[in-house]
């Protein structure tokens, strides 16, 4: 879980372009919209653009970004839960 | 009443001028690096800067230096102040990455955060953003840097009142060269009487072009 | 000062190649919008995109028609169609093309679109000036890029052009395609409906891309006034200064630009708003915030975009002569998709076609990196 979380931080701030941050200043359990990272409503999006190039998950509905985006730990349980890592 | 030029600001691969004062800057492998380089050397606080495309950053930071102690913010309204810019090569920079990520059926993933770069008014939209700027909008495309359109256009906006003052200019980026010009255009009364001020018109702005 | 109206118009759009059967296809209540496969992963989409062998029926009065793109050939017979009726010439130093466009030759990048014109005129100025020679024009085109709101953005500035004497005729000509460009684009944003648009109406989802190539006729010079003319009395853009591809929630630049367009003329008060009604759940909402908070709420309110899908670049000239065709016969055009108002401003959306005097028409349009413009247009 923890390799995976690792290599979730480093995904994030590749695919979007967060350059002033390093996997470190990511704590897992924050919240990565609103005040944690700050990410916006594109973040999102390009979030399940993540998960199907990596991971090959599509997520269907955006809807249920909300949650599975909350947090680093949940968005690794989730691709753990999909049997995808 | 007079329509000046108060301040700006000109950028390529190798000079950073601000009202006059130049800057060479050393050469860098990629645009992206010396459009990084300059955000540090103007000691800009601004994280979204690094999500921009080229264009958006580059034109950003022209904004930004040309801003830069020029007083301008202080003395006209938010809503009354339009940006007015041009290029040539309108988002094709990001156009072309956009169309990379869909060329291959088997690896086909457009990306949501380079697509909305795909439009050359985005980069109007982040400096308006910046600064809470509210007033007219216009991007223009010509074929080269062209000082009688920009001129026409600020000068016919100014004169019909829709707006107090306007930052315009030209910001092109493609393939990694910057190529910018920024600059600040109000109208202030003749009693201010500033040496640095230039009068608004086609061959000024052809010569901070140079 | 004399004023700038409006004169002679042409639309090519997948309902008619001239305004005439654009006008009785949508009193007929005909869409463009259609389910079709589209792109390298033949995906099913809704999109309304003029079909290519309607242009080939079209193009035998352009010689060497191989060396023209799509949008040239079609923004070539809209713009020939204008300077017909009108006999007005480019070749006048008075006159100046204006192209509104957001993406113009884009399908250039796509290799194997086209086998013998050059990747260069995927440069939005190298295709107004292979137009505008086409016509031989005068005047290097002046081309503006400025999301969706371009066309709209295009015909203020005419006027402005016009009032500043630095022109006496301007041909506002807007176009898009449908590519692949900006439908993979518009899907990755989550934007794209899959049934036909649905604007204000409580089950909308997002927004149908279309295409097409509308023409108008900007000017001052009396003899080009037609008994169709409106004067373009203001218009105005304002940006929200919030987010580049969200609109403000509370409409704070939509309701900058009318308030700006009515700024002099509150003594004005419209019969009709043409509004932009994307259908995207965000972009209505806050369209009717915006016109509720300008005491607009007893305006009957359309969107055309059930019936042409969004147009980008083109969609402020194309719906701009379709408000003004339908001010002519005094007929408000009914907001194609709509059944249930889905949004929390007090609007009046229109569901059918009614009769209605109409002698001033407000337009409206709204854009990514957070843009907007109004203008208002009346009747002699």
């Amino acid at each position: 879980m923890d390799a995976l979380i690792e290599k979730l931080k480093e995904q994030i701030i590749e695919q979007l372009n967060l350059a002033e941050v390093k996997p470190e200043d990511i704590n897992p359990d924050a919240s990565l919209f609103g005040d944690g990272l700050g990410l916006d409503s594109i973040d999102a999006l390009e979030l399940i653009v993540l998960l199907e190039k990596h991971y090959a998950i599509k997520i269907q509905n955006p809807a249920d970004g909300k949650k599975i985006f909350e947090s680093v730990r949940t968005m690794a349980e989730f691709i753990k839960s999909q049997g995808k890592a | 009443m007079e329509t000046v030029i108060t301040s700006y600001c000109r950028i390529t691969n190798s000079v950073l001028i601000i009202n006059g004062e130049k800057l060479t800057l050393e050469p860098k492998e990629t645009g992206q690096q010396q459009l990084t380089d300059i955000y540090k050397r103007l000691e800009i606080q601004y994280p979204k800067f690094h999500k921009m495309d080229g264009l958006c950053k580059l034109g950003v930071l022209a904004t930004e230096a040309a801003l830069m102690h020029s007083g301008f913010l202080e003395r006209h309204q938010p809503d009354s102040i339009a940006i007015l810019l041009s290029n040539k090569s309108s988002s094709l920079d990001t156009d072309r990455t956009h169309q990379h990520s869909i060329s291959n059926k088997d690896n086909y993933f457009p990306s949501p955060s380079v697509f909305v770069y795909t439009l050359p008014n985005i980069v109007i939209g982040e400096i308006a953003i910046k600064h809470k700027i509210t007033g007219e909008n216009a991007f223009f495309v010509a074929e080269k840097f062209d000082s009688k359109l920009l001129a026409e256009q600020n000068l016919t906006l100014l004169k019909q009142n829709q707006v107090s003052a306007v930052i315009s200019g030209w910001v092109d980026y493609e393939n990694g060269n910057l190529d910018a010009l920024i600059y600040l255009t109000e109208i202030v009364p003749n009693s201010i009487k500033n040496s640095k001020f230039k009068p608004l018109n086609d061959l000024t702005i052809k010569q901070l072009y140079y | 000062m004399p004023e700038v109206f409006t004169s002679y118009n042409s639309v090519i759009s997948p309902l008619g190649f001239n305004t005439k059967d654009n006008l009785s296809a949508l009193l007929n209540h005909s869409i463009g919008i259609k389910s079709v496969q589209f792109g390298k992963l033949n995906e099913w989409f809704c999109l309304s995109k003029i079909d290519n062998t309607d242009i080939q029926n079209h193009h035998a009065s352009i010689k060497h028609h191989e060396l023209f793109t799509k949008l040239e050939l079609l923004s070539v017979l809209s713009i020939q169609d204008v300077l017909n009726q009108s006999g007005v010439s480019l070749k006048e130093p008075n006159t100046l093309l204006i192209y509104s466009t957001t993406k113009g030759n884009i399908d250039l990048l796509e290799k194997g679109t086209y086998a013998d014109i050059p990747e260069q005129r995927v440069y939005l100025s190298e295709m107004a000036n292979f137009i505008g020679n086409y016509f031989e024009a005068a005047n290097t085109p002046l081309v503006i890029s400025n999301a969706c709101i371009s066309g709209l953005l295009a015909i203020i500035n005419a006027k402005r052009l016009i009032d500043a004497g630095l022109y006496e005729t301007i041909i506002v000509c807007g176009g898009d395609l449908v590519t692949e460009f900006t439908v993979s684009g518009f899907k990755s944003f989550n934007a794209l409906s899959t049934i036909p648009c649905k604007p204000f109406d409580e089950a909308r989802d997002g927004i149908n891309l279309g295409e097409a190539v509308a023409s108008l006729i900007v000017t001052k010079n009396s003899l080009l006034k037609t008994e169709k003319s409106l004067r373009i009395v203001n218009g105005a853009s304002a940006n929200d200064a919030n987010h580049i591809s969200g609109p403000s929630r509370n409409g704070d630049g939509l309701f900058k630009a009318i308030s700006d367009t009515f700024k002099n003329y509150q003594n004005i008060k419209p019969d009709t708003i043409n509004a932009h009604g994307t259908a995207t759940p965000y972009n209505d909402e806050m369209e009717s915030i915006a016109f509720e908070r300008c005491s607009l709420t007893n305006v009957p309110v359309n969107s055309l975009k059930g019936y042409y899908g969004h147009t980008l670049g083109a969609a402020g000239v194309l719906e701009t002569i379709v408000a003004i065709e339908s001010a002519h016969i005094n007929q408000l055009i009914s907001s194609a998709g709509f059944s249930h108002k889905g949004v929390s401003g007090n609007i009046e959306v229109i569901k059918s076609h009614q009769h209605s005097t109409i002698n001033h028409v407000l337009k409206t349009a709204s854009g990514f990196g957070g843009c907007n413009a109004a203008a208002l247009f009346s009747k002699f």
